[in-house]
């Protein structure tokens, strides 16, 4: 095996030739977040998030398709790409309706976790939602939400590159991209489906959903709702 | 076919031209005035003149003047001061200027083919245009058509092909400017095996139309050029992506293509040598995002048109993930001519990095818009002021948008540099594909940063977040600060949205989307500080 060394944070790791940035930062266990990357499925660079700098190149690099050369020198967690991650995170929150009290992932979302990991508490930007993005419940297992999509495109890959199906596509673009299921048919209506349900496991957020069993299995946490009371009489927003 | 074979049959083509040549435009430009009307009004007045052995009206291609279209010249071999130029011809002016050929006096308005509109061009890829029937071969062939191809064929191989396009200095004419001759002999060094060549015929730069019209007015000179350049690679197969709003372009290339198979100049063994080269054209549906190459490749593929990430490039995996050469219309159009002329020859033209001549489209408040090619190295004034006319009615420049929506504005203060690929980034701007914007003092700047960011989320593809995202956002606080409800705070938040864009997103539609604010902003920030509210707050 053909080893690479490189350095990530100032860490020296040794990995195989050929791996990306960010397998290389894994087996570091230096995380660098991620949301269009999916472990088994090409990855397409899309969300940006996983961007890096590296010593000597100018342009940020996302790590999910970057390969490691010999002696690079990888940052992950520079200010600036601090401050860039927040605001990708932000401009998501902005676009769709994350509400998360009112969202079957809620507590089981990548989104909300990445949020966490950002440090974003609000969105300085200016919502975009409530737009055209529509609900589709004709399927007879599953639903999709479409208003709570970040457009990750993992749906679209298990289904192609996993079960083969490829029921899952874009349509439109700029603002108004959404997934389509068959050629923008009622996902009920698509025969190619084989209701494997690999989709719904890739969704990252609420969007796509089982329906019934995860409203059914969500716990509910009485200790939020009673912060929830205490916040708005003691006006006490932190814990 | 032996050279002298080549020769023999360009001149049988010669002639069969006749003495006098009357051109009429019949580009989309000039058919938009009504031009094919005049054309055929042409033909009836030779023939009712009973002129039709010395005369020869001829339909041609965009003479770039399209602004004052339809345009029709008169050209006589037999006395070179015989020229005459018309502008706004009307189809009853016909029968006038046919009689003015016998000296009678012309009731159609005449152009002024010494004004500096023409005089300050220098016509390489155009040199054809408006001079030759684009829909026919027998022309291309008069004016030396496929001389570069046949002698790249038997005089030269493919390495030196490469070296002379490399010594040359052309940079591609698509937007960034990249060496040709390093794109090419990075295909030509990937191991043998399928290779392609791809002429980027998307342009969806707004206002542009440079692509376009070298498409209707010559398009054996692009065949001519991805023939050789898929000679020089190893690539046997090219296809052409050309949008679907272009039917002209498409239908002409249509039968350019038919004819170069009929006469060998294409498909499989050119001119009786060992190449093959064959040449397909795939309509696009038009969306700006589709001329970056990799979304172009996935779109000729018969894939949804969004870009991926690069590297791997093109040239490494292309089309089919194999090796292809990307090349922009007007870069192929300078092949032919570098190949026949010489790489000292190009080379010796423009400035000491940018070499050879640019197509612009020059619009927006000038006196005379249209199309023009000038050497590198020309000032930015002598192009506005003099070819254009300046701005109409005693108006003044404010400024010059250039580059199209990766670009940016040039204000008046700085008409004087030179136009080349290093002085208009200097100036925040860029070359671009050759939009080229005159705005008078009236322009509001703000506004025209807005127009652009609106078209880059609406072109947006919307894979990466940064672009599908931020373009909206830096939209809605542009609307926002022209309604004069914006705060410092939003402006600054602009600035922040600028930043990040640029450094974050997947291609270059999103990293170049903010260039229009970002050169506003360094040029006219008071415009936008003084559309804040409260009024005097500045940040
Ligand atoms: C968003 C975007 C749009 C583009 N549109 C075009 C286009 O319409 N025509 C073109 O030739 N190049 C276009 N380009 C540049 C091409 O990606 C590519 O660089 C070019 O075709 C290479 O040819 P050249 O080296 O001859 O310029 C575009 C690039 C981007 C990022
Ligand atoms: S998808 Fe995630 S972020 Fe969006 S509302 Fe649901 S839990 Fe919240
Ligand atoms: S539905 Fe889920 S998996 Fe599919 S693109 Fe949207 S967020 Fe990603
Ligand atoms: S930068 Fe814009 S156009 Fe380019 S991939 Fe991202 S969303 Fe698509
Ligand atoms: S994980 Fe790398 S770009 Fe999304
Ligand atoms: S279209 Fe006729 S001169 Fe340009």
């Amino acid at each position: 095996m053909a080893v690479t060394t490189l350095t990530i944070d100032e860490v020296d790791v040794a990995v195989e030739a050929g791996s990306t940035i960010l397998q290389a930062s894994q087996e570091a266990e230096i995380r660098i977040p991620v949301l269009c990357h999916l472990e088994g499925v090409s990855d397409v660079g899309a969300c940006r998030l996983c961007l890096v700098e590296v010593e000597g190149i100018n342009k940020l690099l996302p790590a999910c398709v970057t390969e490691v050369s010999e002696e690079m020198k990888v940052h992950t967690n520079t200010p600036r790409l601090q401050e860039y991650r927040k605001m990708i995170v932000e401009m998501l929150f902005a676009e769709g309706n994350h509400v998360c009290a009112i969202c079957v992932a809620n507590e089981n979302c990548e989104l909300q976790d990445l949020a966490v990991e950002v440090g974003m508490d609000h969105t300085r930007f200016s919502y975009r939602f409530p737009t055209d993005r529509d609900v589709d419940v004709s399927h007879e297992r599953f639903g999709i939400d479409r208003n709570r999509c970040v457009l990750c495109t993992r749906c679209v890959r298990v289904c192609d590159e996993i079960e083969g199906a490829h029921v899952w596509d874009v349509a439109e673009r700029g603002e108004v991209c959404k997934v389509v299921t068959g050629l923008n048919q009622p996902w009920g209506e698509v025969d190619a489906c084989t209701a494997c349900g690999k989709c719904v496991d890739a969704c990252p957020t609420g969007a796509i959903f089982r329906k019934g069993v995860t409203v059914a299995e969500m716990e509910r946490d009485r200790a939020k709702l009673e912060f929830l009371v205490t916040a708005r009489e003691k006006k006490e927003w932190t814990r | 076919m032996e050279w002298a074979e080549l020769q023999e049959w360009a001149d049988q083509a010669r002639q069969k031209r006749k003495n006098i040549r009357v051109y009429c435009c019949t580009s989309t430009g000039c058919q938009a005035s009504n031009s094919p009307a005049v054309k055929k009004a042409m033909d009836k007045a030779v023939k009712e003149a009973n002129l039709g052995t010395e005369v020869q009206v001829v339909s041609v291609g965009c003479m770039g003047f399209c602004g004052q279209g339809p345009i029709v010249e008169v050209e006589n071999s037999q006395d070179p001061n015989h020229y005459r130029l018309y502008e706004q011809v009307t189809p009853e002016q016909a029968p006038s200027i046919i009689k003015g050929l016998q000296g009678e006096i012309v009731t159609a308005t005449p152009g002024n083919p010494n004004h500096p509109f023409f005089a300050h061009q220098l016509q390489i890829v155009r040199e054809h245009s408006g001079q030759i029937d684009p829909e026919s071969i027998e022309e291309y062939l008069a004016v030396g058509g496929y001389q570069g191809l046949h002698h790249s064929l038997f005089e030269m191989s493919p390495e030196e092909v490469v070296q002379e396009i490399t010594r040359s200095g052309l940079r591609g004419r698509g937007g960034a400017g990249f060496p040709t001759g390093l794109k090419w002999s990075t295909v030509a060094k990937m191991p043998p095996g399928q290779k392609y060549v791809i002429c980027n015929a998307d342009e969806g730069d707004p206002g542009a139309f440079m692509d376009r019209s070298v498409l209707e007015s010559d398009p054996h000179r692009i065949i001519e050029g991805m023939a050789i350049a898929g000679y020089a690679v190893g690539a046997d197969h090219g296809y052409i992506y050309v949008r679907a709003e272009y039917p002209l372009a498409i239908s002409r290339l249509e039968k350019a293509i038919k004819q170069a198979k009929r006469n060998n100049v294409l498909g499989t063994q050119i001119f009786g040598s060992a190449i093959n080269f064959s040449v397909e054209i795939r309509v696009g549906a038009g969306a700006f995002v589709c001329g970056e190459e990799t979304a172009l490749i996935a779109s000729v593929s018969g894939g949804r048109g969004v870009p991926r990430p690069r590297p791997p490039y093109p040239a490494v995996v292309g089309l089919y993930g194999k090796p292809t050469l990307i090349n922009n219309v007007e870069t192929l159009g300078n092949i032919a001519p570098i190949i026949t002329k010489g790489a000292d020859w190009y080379a010796s033209i423009g400035t000491g990095k940018s070499k050879g001549t640019k197509i612009f489209s020059l619009t927006g408040n000038v006196i005379y818009n249209g199309l023009i090619e000038v050497p590198m190295g020309i000032t930015l004034r002598e192009i506005v002021e003099e070819m254009g006319g300046g701005v109409p009615n005693g108006g003044q420049v404010k400024a010059v948008q250039t580059g199209g929506p990766s670009g940016g504005c040039i204000p008046a203060d700085q008409l004087d540099i030179s136009v080349d690929y290093e002085s208009l980034s200097a100036a925040g701007s860029m070359m671009g594909s050759g939009g080229m914007v005159v705005m008078d003092q009236d322009t509001s700047m703000v506004g025209v940063a807005k127009y652009y960011m609106e078209f880059c989320q609406e072109e947006s593809c919307g894979k990466c977040i940064p672009c599908r995202a931020g373009t909206v956002q830096m939209y809605d606080l542009l609307k926002k600060l022209l309604a004069e409800e914006a705060t410092a705070a939003d402006l600054a938040q602009l600035q922040e949205l600028c930043d990040m864009v640029k450094a974050t997103s997947l291609c270059g539609l999103g990293q170049t989307s903010p260039n229009p604010v970002l050169s506003t902003l360094r040029y006219f920030e008071s415009e936008y500080q003084d559309l804040l509210q409260p009024a005097m707050s500045k940040v």
